[in-house]
């Protein structure tokens, strides 16, 4: 899918997590907001963006798919 | 089948519970305080004769045929407006009394045409039936004296005709359009002889503010205002009571037919959801069903560049599987899915989504929630636990300030617009937060104590300072915080909402709305007593939609606005099952019930249910499934009833996508724009033509039922059944109360829910279950539906939207819909209402409109960022300079073409409502209009040349 489109949306979810000042758990809410409720194409493609270059998506973002990269749908 | 006539007690129900006993013709009667003697004597069958009066209106006094004798009491008063009293003895019956009403009827019939039997209302005429209970048989005047039997019939509106000469002026009219719609169109004109029922300034109906509501024939008890159908075709002989198809209202009404012919639709005086009342659509704009662009043949074709070719519901079915099996054996079984739409009845939603999710594999089903109140559902689920709107519509009366957010009653939700126009008539307070001065700001006897007129984009930064000055003035509810509520996330909530960035003052620059009128609306909603809050699409279709529900929702927890009658949050769903479509499982993450799709107990008991292995994978949403099918890993789509195609934004994206598709399947009942992209149409069928239920803006469950044949051969629900039984999926449904069942059987919410309690109490409001077996008009009323029962705050801080204003783009771009129309038109494009509505206009304030050189109905190009398109200027100070505003109403308008691709952060809800746009003056189509003509103008070429081989 187009990168830029998924890293706009993970972007917009981190500015809504970054209200939270604890930053373990904004990553936290983003994390599992983007487990909860994007198809796993979609999942695998920011996962694969982040790791190969990453420089689009915010700190919370980048921190956010570190755990969601480590973790399965529950 | 019920009966035509319904029973008119002649005036309304008293609403006390103390009850009075009195003697009425010799009969000991128990009627409640306040009752009329009328009401009281027809509760034990007798009916005192009456003209003026009816049990929609409050009573007039005007006729006098009600007219009774109390013993004791002097004179003969009017039953109707003589209240009930402990001891009365009335009497109803005498020679004196007959002897009044038969000289009042003598008058009457003087002046009144004698042609009762080539009368419209012949049969269905009060008058007629009162010459009768009174025993008039002769009219001693003389019948060449003046009179108003010539007076001229106003043809004028599409639907019913005024016929002056055979009104008794009884004002039945005049006070239902206030009364009962509060629009104040008619009123009697001039005095004595010359009195008569006069629209505005002595106007026609359709040249005067009429809304057509219908209330005034509801209430006429002639053939003055009368149906054209009826005129046309006579009295109907049976009646159906079914639901609405169109807004969220999801009003009653009686299917009053002729064989398989609707003759005309009356709401039902004992629906729950409009008691009597209707708007323009669903009274008269059903002629869409029978329209002649309707599609009841099967078709299929390989491309959408090759003629339709009609075939038998097998071959279209076997086809469509055949296809959609095809596509996952070669791009894999996530490369298929399906749309359900909130104009399918429940049970064809949850069938779809089914069939998705066990005959297809995957969970790559959404609905068109998706592009409207998806934020409500994930919002009001965070904080209250529950999708869903707290209040049942009549709580609105108890409320003693109405904040209205995002939202247009009077022209999106006219019913319950009418009910709140009451309730404000009744002295409530009103705030409305719009960009935009809408009816209610202004309308007859209501004026909005403040109209709080934020730039578009800014509702987030709002709600903040609202809930500022809540916490910072010490507003707060502290009992039901500390009772009802997760006190670590108010406190977090309380911390963060009391920085001065949230201050009114902080928000005046962003939201353009003075402080002091933010401190003072905050004041007057927080410390009301009941506060309610009603709210739209102004609020979801944002990129901060969620953000402002939750903001929504955080406000009326810290003031205690919750569980409890005149107060909650109530979302005012755009589509007659918005609702129930989410409550389906229509969305991709979600079970039905919103129980996510990962959740393993939910997962297993659907498994064990559908008897087939489910994805525990969240699918694809809407504009997922664009991206995905223009990146070729998404290739089939089932749509049922939904027009993505124009209602969708950044629609050449969509059209995009639709073309690379290698097969779409429409079901649908005319070749709507979606169509033309499509490979195989399954025709569908109307909610006239079928059973099943919808469920409306406050989770009410009405009944739909069939009153004629399905124009094609087949209902919905029938052909989903096919197509998932060709898939290799077995579906054996014979009625859709067997699919209700199923969802009772699945979901905790519905499991009291069947056909038979339905038909028993009318409706029924989820939850309903073993705690609440008749339903659940308020919602929360002792704890919250998240698990620990508490609610949550939850932090909103405003981000503003990336569609920012520019010098190339200065202006904001809003969107909304009108009374007469219903969103992409489909069905009321098909109709009369055109008359009031014909084409898609943008609204322009007047200095926006000078710095352009416009005039009014000059042709103007709109563009942005992600389109442009043409319409003609409307120059309005409805709207504020800066913001322009159009309707989406006809596919040629574009106005999808200019909407851009932001949406929600949460839930992808397109930010219909804030485009950066430049208007200039043009004097020809866009370019996309040009395009759009001709790919149009092929598909029904097209189209021609398949009928004319079949």
């Amino acid at each position: 899918m187009k990168i830029e489109r998924l890293i706009k949306m993970a972007n917009d979810i981190s500015d809504f997590f970054n209200a939270e000042s604890d930053k373990e758990l904004a990553a936290e809410g983003v994390k599992k907001h983007i487990l909860r409720s994007w198809d796993p194409r979609m999942r695998k493609e920011i996962i694969a963006y982040s790791q190969q270059d990453g420089s689009a998506l915010s700190d919370l973002t980048k921190a956010a798919l570190v755990k969601l990269n480590s973790n399965k749908i529950s | 089948m019920s009966i035509i006539k319904e029973k008119d007690f002649g005036t309304p129900a008293s609403t006390t519970n103390q009850l009075v006993t009195l003697e009425i013709d010799g009969f000991q009667v128990k009627a409640p305080a306040g009752t009329s003697i009328m009401r009281a004597a027809a509760s034990i069958g007798i009916d005192i004769p009456k003209l003026c009066a009816t049990d929609s209106i409050e009573p007039f006094g005007s006729c006098r045929l009600c007219v009774v004798q109390i013993e004791g009491g002097r004179g003969m008063p009017a039953s109707c407006t003589t209240p009930v009293a402990e001891g009365l003895k009335v009497v109803t019956q005498n020679k004196r009394l007959a002897d009044v009403r038969r000289g009042i009827m003598e008058l009457y019939i003087s002046d009144h045409p004698l042609d009762c039997l080539t009368c419209s209302a012949n049969g269905d005429c009060e008058l007629q039936d009162m010459a009768g209970a009174v025993g008039l048989r002769e009219v001693r005047y003389n019948p060449q004296g003046k009179n108003h039997l010539h007076a001229a019939k106003d043809e004028s509106n599409p639907y019913f005709s005024f016929d002056p000469s055979k009104c008794i002026v009884c004002s039945r009219c005049v006070r239902a359009c206030e009364e009962t719609q509060g629009t104040f169109a008619l009123t009697i004109d001039g005095r004595g002889f010359d009195s008569k029922v006069s629209p505005s300034q002595n106007q026609s109906f359709i040249s005067s503010e009429c809304v057509s509501c219908g209330a005034c024939i509801q209430a006429c008890p002639t053939a003055t205002l009368m149906e054209k159908s009826v005129i046309d075709h006579g009295q109907p002989e049976h009646a159906i009571i079914t639901t609405c198809a169109y807004c969220g209202v999801g009003c009653s009404f009686r299917a009053e037919m002729k064989g398989e012919q609707v003759i005309r639709m009356v709401p039902n005086k004992d629906g729950k959801a409009n008691h009597g009342h209707s708007c323009v659509k669903g009274r008269f704009a059903f002629g869409y069903a029978t329209h002649k662009d309707r599609m009841l043949k099967p078709m299929i074709r390989a491309s959408i560049k090759d003629k339709w070719q009609e075939v038998t519901w097998e071959e279209a079915i076997n086809y469509a599987a055949s296809e959609l099996k095809r596509i996952q054996a070669k791009y894999g079984k996530d490369s298929i899915g399906g749309i359900t739409s909130s104009r399918c009845t429940n049970e064809e939603t949850y069938l779809v989504q089914k069939l998705i999710r066990a005959g297809f594999g995957n969970n790559n089903v959404d609905t068109c929630a998706r592009v409207c109140h998806s934020p409500t559902g994930y919002g009001l689920k965070q904080t209250f636990g529950e999708s869903s709107g707290t209040q049942d519509f009549d709580s609105v009366m108890k409320a003693d300030v109405i904040l209205v957010i995002g939202a247009n009653p009077t022209d999106g939700h006219p019913v319950f617009g009418s009910q709140m126009k009451k309730r404000l008539r009744q002295g409530a307070k009103l705030i409305v937060v719009d960009p935009r001065e809408i009816d209610l700001v202004r309308t007859p006897h209501v004026k909005a104590d403040y109209h709080l007129k934020l730039r578009p984009s800014t509702n987030v930064a709002l709600i903040n300072a609202l809930g500022h000055v809540v916490v910072t003035e010490n507003l707060l509810d502290d009992a039901f915080i500390n009772e009802r509520c997760e006190i670590e996330s108010f406190t977090k909530w309380k911390t963060f909402i009391a920085q001065e960035r949230n201050s009114p003052e902080a928000s005046e620059a962003i939201t353009g709305v003075p402080a002091s009128d933010i401190r003072a609306a905050a004041r007057l909603y927080a410390k009301a007593g009941n506060a309610a809050i009603y709210y739209g699409l102004g609020v979801t279709e944002h990129s901060q939609g969620s953000t402002m529900v939750i903001g929504i929702a955080n406000l009326a927890m810290a003031t205690g606005n919750l569980g409890h009658d005149g107060a909650g949050v109530n979302p005012l769903r755009g589509q007659n099952n918005v609702q129930g479509s989410c409550d389906m499982g229509s969305f991709p993450h979600e079970y039905p019930g919103y129980r996510h799709v990962s959740d393993l107990e939910t997962h297993k008991l659907f498994e064990a249910a559908w008897q087939a292995p489910l994805s525990p994978e969240p699918g694809l949403r809407i504009p997922n499934m664009f991206d995905a099918a223009m990146d070729k890993t998404f290739m089939g789509l089932y749509v049922e009833g939904e027009d993505i195609a124009q209602s969708d934004p950044d629609i050449q994206h969509v059209h995009a996508a639709l073309r690379a598709m290698e097969c779409v399947i429409v079901q649908d009942l005319f070749l709507n724009e979606t169509a033309k992209f499509a490979h195989v149409f399954l025709p569908g069928s109307s909610f006239l033509e079928k059973n099943g239920t919808f469920t409306n803006a406050e989770r009410r469950i009405s009944p739909v039922r069939k009153v004629m044949s399905p124009k094609a051969g087949y209902q919905d629900w029938e052909v989903t059944q096919m197509l998932s039984n060709a898939m290799g999926y077995p579906m054996h449904y014979t009625h859709p109360s067997e699919i209700m069942d199923e969802i009772a059987r699945l979901t905790p919410n519905f499991a009291g829910v069947s056909y038979q309690k339905i038909d028993q109490l009318g409706s029924i409001q989820w939850p309903c279950n073993d705690e609440a077996p008749e339903g659940t008009p308020i919602m929360h009323e002792h704890a919250f539906m998240r698990n620990n029962g508490k609610g949550l705050f939850m932090l909103t801080d405003y981000v503003a939207t990336a569609e920012r204003t520019t010098r190339k783009f200065p202006l904001i771009l809003t969107t909304g819909r009108i009374l007469s129309q219903y969103n992409v038109g489909a069905q009321t494009r098909r109709t009369e209402n055109n008359v009031w509505h014909a084409e898609d206009r943008l609204e322009i304030h007047p200095h926006d409109a000078e710095d352009r050189g416009l005039k009014d109905n000059d042709w103007v190009g709109i563009k942005s960022r992600a389109g442009d398109t043409v319409l003609r200027a409307l120059i309005s100070e409805r709207v504020q300079p800066g913001v322009v505003y159009t309707t989406f109403h006809f596919p040629e308008s574009g106005a999808n073409v200019i909407t851009t691709d932001n949406s929600d952060w949460a839930t992808n809800c397109p930010e219909y409502k804030v485009t950066a746009v430049q208007v200039t003056k043009v004097n020809q189509s866009s370019e996309w209009q040009e395009k759009y003509h001709a790919f149009s103008e092929n598909q029904l070429d097209l189209l021609t040349q398949g009928m004319n081989d079949g």
